[in-house]
């Protein structure tokens, strides 16, 4: 086997052996209606993942997803609720507001040179304060188009609900791993992680694909805030908090590397999926406390980071910065 | 270097605190105003130290673990699990100081065990920390069985509450834990130490200093921080909230070190400009509560600052200064 599969195909095994030990407790997760149910309840964070894994890749982090969602979800609610905009439209713009903000991003990161890292918690900080300057509270949506919406699903053989999000999900993750690997957009987002000097020698152009990859991570960060808000019905500004981690953790459990230049899209879809497992297991045992799911997914981050580094350590011999000096 | 031995209090950071307190002063008229009631100091200016204090603690320990080139992203999830330790000890009837000194103990073994993965396992400090950030919220949480624990303890509620000598008493325990860490990393070689493993860690070590061993110290004492921190925020509210103690206190933190001048390469590093970042931070808080605006202003604010702080901090805009610089020198010459 190709041995750059290998961290991939340890999640995937443990996601298995994970899930078989579940259904040997619990027979009633081998079911349709569980794996739908996981589909639509992870759909935004799934797809801000996809973002995620890029920024990661290109040896970035994108702490303002968990924002971004929050201010997307209130924008598209007072558009539709304040200003009668049809929910299509309010979507279009909402998208849009949220490529801005990312181009802007990465524009900060690659001109002024300040690391991603605080950027996005300053981009942080203006999208959660954005979106609690418009509304403190709560916006209801009522629109019949949010109704058809959530009442579509496709009955999945075994009485499983696919709802229209959870299909959305998928989409991007195919889209996301197609463009990752199959485009050249995404070559150069591996060649800026696995060295940025290199990649600026051989000719990548750094500075649009640094914009171009916090531009896909907000927007998707803005799909996913739709997506929230079809799922809630509304828009509040502290929804969505610490989704950042939770990207970040599904993208790390998925075997992408944090040092960047290396990582799959599918392992990330795996780490999302290994997350709702957690969840729905802790649910279907019934005498765990929601707070065990924290201390699962941290102490699944430790063994996937020692297992990274184990797999790694023979391949680099310097120590490896987290914030990468751009002209060292 | 020669400015900064004249004047060493005239630097950006005190300009932009004396910015914020008279911008404060100027949307509300009584922000100067200190009183002297019942044998404590009453006041803005004195509300200011006093919220300021859990960060400016926490900002304390982050200047140590930011100047190794690392970053410790659970200093808050270690206040909220110090605090139900310290709670759940006290509501079960054990003596308060061994309830404080669990609690403390707890925080540097959290801090150790960041130590321990960075140094050790090399793995990156912000991923090392978001280990213990993630999961340590689930542990106070676990600890304090889900519910907000409230104690009565006189000595814990007097950590958070009490006053001494006129000033609050959590101002005091920042004063002198600033005191006790500046003179540890200044009057001994530990500050030249914790600098020089964060510009090389690897020539560090080939010099003959125990990185390993000093990194583990530096994040044990980012915990030791956190916990101080945790008991104070705990006493003020007479009860552990492990949902929301410290909740998104290490953003604060990180922020107060780079608004006093600490660089996030590593490598140099202020304690005492790191709590005056904390100052300056809580002064904003501060002024925005007492001038009438809602709360909500504060994030889009304190983003304003960070992006103009970097802008103003990049390669690109020294390099922009530089050049004009230049120009205006060869203009010099050629007239």
């Amino acid at each position: 086997m190709n041995r750059s599969l290998r961290p991939l195909a340890a999640t995937a095994v443990i996601f298995a052996l994970a899930y078989a030990a579940s259904i040997l407790q619990f027979p009633g997760m081998f079911s349709t209606r569980v794996l739908g149910n996981f589909l639509t309840d992870n759909a935004f964070l799934g797809i801000t993942a996809v973002g995620m894994t890029f920024v990661i890749i290109s040896g970035g982090i994108d702490l303002s997803v968990g924002a971004v969602i929050g201010f997307t979800g209130v924008l598209v609610a007072v558009l539709i609720g304040w200003f009668g905009l049809h929910p299509l439209v309010a979507f279009a713009i909402a998208l849009v507001v949220a490529a801005a903000f990312g181009a802007a991003m990465g524009a900060a990161i690659h001109y002024l040179e300040v690391p991603p890292f605080i950027v996005t918690l300053a981009g942080m900080f203006l999208a959660r304060g954005t979106a609690s300057v418009i509304t403190q509270d709560s916006i209801p949506v009522t629109h019949e188009f949010y109704s058809k919406v959530t009442s579509t699903y496709w009955l999945m053989p075994g009485g499983g609900r696919l709802s229209l999000i959870g299909a959305l999900m998928v989409l991007v993750f195919i889209v996301g791993a197609l463009v990752a690997h199959r485009t050249r957009f995404g070559s150069n987002v591996y060649a800026l992680g696995g060295n940025a000097v290199s990649a600026a020698l051989m000719g990548v152009p750094v500075a649009r694909t640094t914009i171009l990859i916090y531009t896909l991570s907000a927007t998707l960060s803005g799909l996913a805030g739709i997506v929230f808000s079809l799922y809630t019905s509304a828009g509040y500004p502290l929804a969505a908090v610490g989704v950042e981690l939770d990207a970040i953790g599904a993208v790390v459990i998925g075997g992408t590397l944090l040092t960047g230049g290396y990582g799959f899209i599918a392992g990330t879809f795996i780490g999302v999926m290994l997350q709702g497992l957690v969840q729905t297991y802790i649910i279907f045992d019934g005498t765990l406390s929601s707070w065990w799911t924290k201390i699962v997914i941290g102490g699944l981050l430790f063994v996937f980071i020692v297992l990274q580094r184990l797999v790694f350590s023979a391949s680099s011999s310097r120590s490896k910065v987290f914030w990468k000096l751009k002209h060292e | 270097m020669k400015m900064k031995k004249f004047t060493p209090l005239i630097n950006p950071q005190s300009i932009a605190l004396v910015v914020v307190l008279l911008v404060n002063w100027i949307l509300f008229p009584g922000f100067f105003n200190v009183t002297w009631q019942d044998g404590r100091l009453f006041g803005s200016l004195i509300d200011v130290l006093n919220r300021g204090v859990p960060v400016a603690i926490l900002a304390i320990g982050m200047s140590a673990v930011i100047a190794t080139k690392g970053v410790d992203l659970s200093v808050g999830a270690v206040m909220a699990i110090s605090g139900a330790v310290a709670a759940t000890l006290v509501t079960d009837g054990y003596p308060a100081y061994l309830a404080v000194l669990a609690a403390l103990a707890v925080g540097i073994v959290c801090g150790v065990w960041n130590g321990v993965l960075v140094a050790f396992l090399e793995i990156q400090p912000i991923i090392a920390t978001l280990v213990l950030m993630v999961a340590g919220r689930g542990i106070a949480q676990l600890i304090t069985a889900g519910s907000i624990v409230t104690f009565a303890d006189p000595l814990l509620i007097f950590i958070g509450t009490g006053s001494f000598a006129g000033l609050p008493m959590p101002v005091v325990i920042a004063i002198v834990l600033l005191i006790l860490s500046v003179l540890l990393v200044r009057s001994s070689a530990v500050g030249l130490f914790i600098e020089s493993v964060g510009v090389n860690r690897a020539a560090a070590s080939l010099a003959g200093i125990r990185s390993g061993l000093l990194l583990v110290a530096v994040y044990g004492f980012s915990g030791f921080c956190a916990a101080i921190s945790g008991l104070i925020v705990a006493g003020d509210i007479k009860g552990a909230d492990a949902n929301n103690a410290g909740l998104w206190l290490e953003l604060d933190a990180i922020l107060a070190v780079v608004i006093g001048g600490t660089s996030l390469l590593g490598g140099r590093f202020s304690i005492a400009m790191s709590v005056l970042g904390a100052i300056i931070i809580q002064a904003m808080n501060t002024g925005i509560l007492v001038s009438g605006f809602p709360p909500e202003f504060n994030l889009v604010v304190k983003a304003g600052v960070i992006i103009l702080i970097f802008t103003m901090q990049s390669p690109l805009a020294t390099r922009l200064i530089e050049m004009r610089k230049t120009q205006r020198a060869v203009a010099r010459k050629a007239s």
